[in-house]
């Protein structure tokens, strides 16, 4: 009897949510396991530590900016300068260490001119109005531009031998230091979204910004700091991808916007905002990466790696708005 | 009743005195601006530009966004250079015929997405816009189609003059016009303004949203197909990476000429004058004598600017999302 008490407790919603949230990141599982064994089966060389770890390397960087992504499209808002801030903070490096900066500077350097650029964003969103997604078109050309007006069509590669670390170092074994950064970044990031006060707000605050707002959450004031974080993310991702190139071009990271964003959708984030999680992203992350490294085993050139993370992107929102029609959907 | 215009559209009016005075300064300073030969390039460089953010429009004011218009155009330009090359006896009207065409299936591609399986717009033109890049490598194999496999009538027609200025220019003012007269007296182009300002309202009106901005994505499909072929028959050249990043200055000239991201508010005359506006400067900082790298920079200030200036005039409520989702209940 207290059984059936307990279940009609129970709001009905949010647990058919969860089903589909849990059933949506099996899926994900299950598709990054094929693709291994896909690739593997393909490819002779690709179950080696090594092949894998450098596998790796064509995702990180861009899975570390999805993190804090996640986080802003969770919010409703979206950023669509990343690539341009990494840009950014690239040629501030750049230009930093051809003054002789040691390599602790660049780091700082990096990420504080990032958190510059995510303010600007956070600022341009939340005080002046701006709809994020015009705001982010317009910072996304200015931040690429004032990198072409400070480098022009030169290279700035005069970075000491320690910084490469970042980009090429290996912490343990074949294990680099990309992987191991994007790893605990992604724990933080899920305890900092799914178990803490702040995460649940995040939610809130997408799933319905006017309820959240008269409940007391300073919601302009969040998404600023959202921004601000993507912004900084995008800084540290630009360290280790300035690092592994060891050479800045003004036209570095063009185009990881979209990458990024397929990443966070792919994973699972509602682009209306309130819906997602950091494991769908990390799974969608490795998926990407497994099938574009596959592919490029099998020599198919980038741009053709585009249909498929296009395709990708489209079928995979499909199934999911598929999925959510039967219950969930008619709420909203 | 120009006055009662002007008055209701008041970012519509301080836009074109900025334009006025924009231009009257440059040529006041730098009068080789008005060489006609630059002019003539400026005003077809606009065109394309104009024409791609009338079609743009359609869809933002059905609340929706599309971001594969430059690879929809890139992609259109290749096949049309590529029928082109190998058919060089066929004249230019199955040219027209394919771009439009071909433009407006990729567009309904987009449409079909957002309208039968209802994704987000944002998301499907995304996707689409890696879609139509991919495959213009495919097909192309990665080559360029140069002017020199081109026949004279596919790379003169955009280069025809008519009373001063060249067809190209023509083609952008034509499409303004008829943009302009079918969002103001057809019952299509009013239900769309309906259907983006209050989709509910729309809906219990006897308005189906869905396909609307199935016809919107056509409409802006076929513009960027035409487009497509105007822009390699223009430049002489097609390749993979055609106006890469182009939607986004689209977008852009949307914005600044006070055409809504959140559907509903916007028009063909303010559409015109930021594409105008970024047009001119575009032309003018060559002339200005600022270096390129620097081009790109001001370009930048410019939007940032504009949309944030503008953004003030079109505050709706504090719950946006990303794009205000279409809530269609029965």
């Amino acid at each position: 009897m207290s059984k059936a008490l307990s279940s009609s407790y129970t709001p009905g919603p949010p647990i058919a949510w969860k089903k589909i949230l849990l059933k949506w990141e099996t899926l994900l599982g299950l598709a990054v396991i094929a693709d291994f064994g896909l690739n593997t089966y393909l490819s002779p060389y690709f179950l080696n530590p090594w092949t894998l770890s450098d596998a790796s390397f064509n995702f990180t960087e861009q899975a570390i900016v999805a993190l804090p992504m996640a986080l802003l499209i969770i919010a409703g808002e979206i950023d669509i300068s990343v690539g341009s801030t990494i840009a950014l903070c690239s040629v501030a490096m750049g230009l930093a260490a051809k003054a002789g900066f040691a390599t602790p500077w660049l780091v700082g350097l990096g990420i504080f001119t990032g958190f510059l650029a995510g303010c600007f964003n956070g600022f341009l969103v939340t005080r002046l109005r701006v709809p994020s997604i015009v705001a982010t078109i317009g910072t996304l050309t200015l931040f690429r531009g004032i990198a072409y007006a400070l480098v022009g069509n030169g290279v700035l590669k005069s970075y000491q031998p320690d910084f490469a670390y970042f980009g090429q170092g290996y912490v343990i074994g074949p294990v680099s230091f990309e992987v191991t950064l994007f790893a605990l970044l992604a724990l933080a990031f899920a305890v900092a979204l799914h178990k803490s006060v702040i995460g649940r707000r995040i939610f809130a605050i997408g799933a319905n910004p006017v309820a959240s707002r008269l409940s007391g959450i300073p919601v302009e004031r969040y998404k600023f700091w959202i921004f601000a974080l993507l912004g900084a993310t995008a800084g540290l991702a630009s360290i280790l991808l300035t690092s592994r190139l060891g050479s800045t071009r003004p036209s570095i990271a063009t185009g990881w916007e979209l990458s990024i964003i397929t990443m966070v959708i792919l994973g699972g984030v509602s682009i209306n905002g309130g819906q997602g999680s950091i494991l769908g992203v990390v799974l969608a992350a490795l998926f990407i990466g497994l099938v574009t490294f596959g592919l490029s085993l099998l020599n198919f050139p980038g741009i053709v790696l585009g249909i498929v993370t296009g395709t990708l992107l489209i079928g995979v929102v499909a199934i999911s708005s598929a999925l959510g029609q039967s219950g969930r959907r008619r709420r909203s | 009743m120009l006055k009662s215009f002007f008055l209701r559209a008041p970012a519509v009016t301080g836009l074109s005195l900025l334009i006025i005075a924009l231009l009257l300064s440059v040529s006041i300073a730098f009068p080789p601006f008005l060489d006609p030969v630059n002019l003539k390039s400026a005003f077809d460089d606009t065109a394309l530009l104009m024409m791609m953010a009338v079609g743009e429009m359609f869809v933002l004011l059905t609340r929706s966004v599309d971001l594969s218009v430059a690879a929809n155009a890139a992609l259109t330009g290749m096949v049309v250079a590529l029928f082109n090359a190998k058919h060089p006896g066929a004249g230019i009207l199955p040219v027209l015929l394919i771009s439009l065409v071909m433009g407006s299936a990729l567009g309904a591609v987009n449409g079909l997405l957002v309208w039968k399986l209802r994704i987000p717009s944002i998301v499907v033109t995304l996707g689409t816009l890696s879609v139509f890049r991919g495959l213009v490598y495919i097909i192309s194999g990665g080559a360029w189609v140069n002017s020199g496999q081109m026949s004279h009538a596919f790379l003169n027609l955009v280069r025809l003059p008519l009373l001063g200025i060249n067809l190209l220019s023509w083609a952008g003012v034509l499409i303004a016009i008829l943009a302009f007269l079918f969002l103001r007296y057809s019952l299509t182009g009013r239900n769309l303004y309906a259907a983006g300002n209050n989709p509910e309202a729309a809906a219990y009106a006897g308005i189906d949203v869905g396909r609307l901005q199935c016809v919107a994505f056509m409409l802006s499909g076929a513009i960027a197909g035409l487009s497509g072929y105007f822009w390699v028959a223009r430049f002489g050249v097609a390749y993979t990476d055609v106006a890469s990043g182009f939607e986004l200055q689209v977008i852009a000239a949307c914005v600044i000429g006070g055409v809504s991201i959140s559907g509903g508010a916007g028009g063909v005359v303010g559409v015109i004058l930021g594409a105008l506006f970024l047009g001119i400067i575009k032309n003018a900082l060559p002339v200005v004598g600022i270096s390129p790298f620097f081009q790109l920079l001001i370009s930048g200030l410019v939007i940032t600017v504009a949309v944030a200036l503008n953004s003030g005039t079109q505050r709706k409520t504090h719950g946006r999302h990303i794009l205000e989702s279409k809530k269609v209940t029965p």
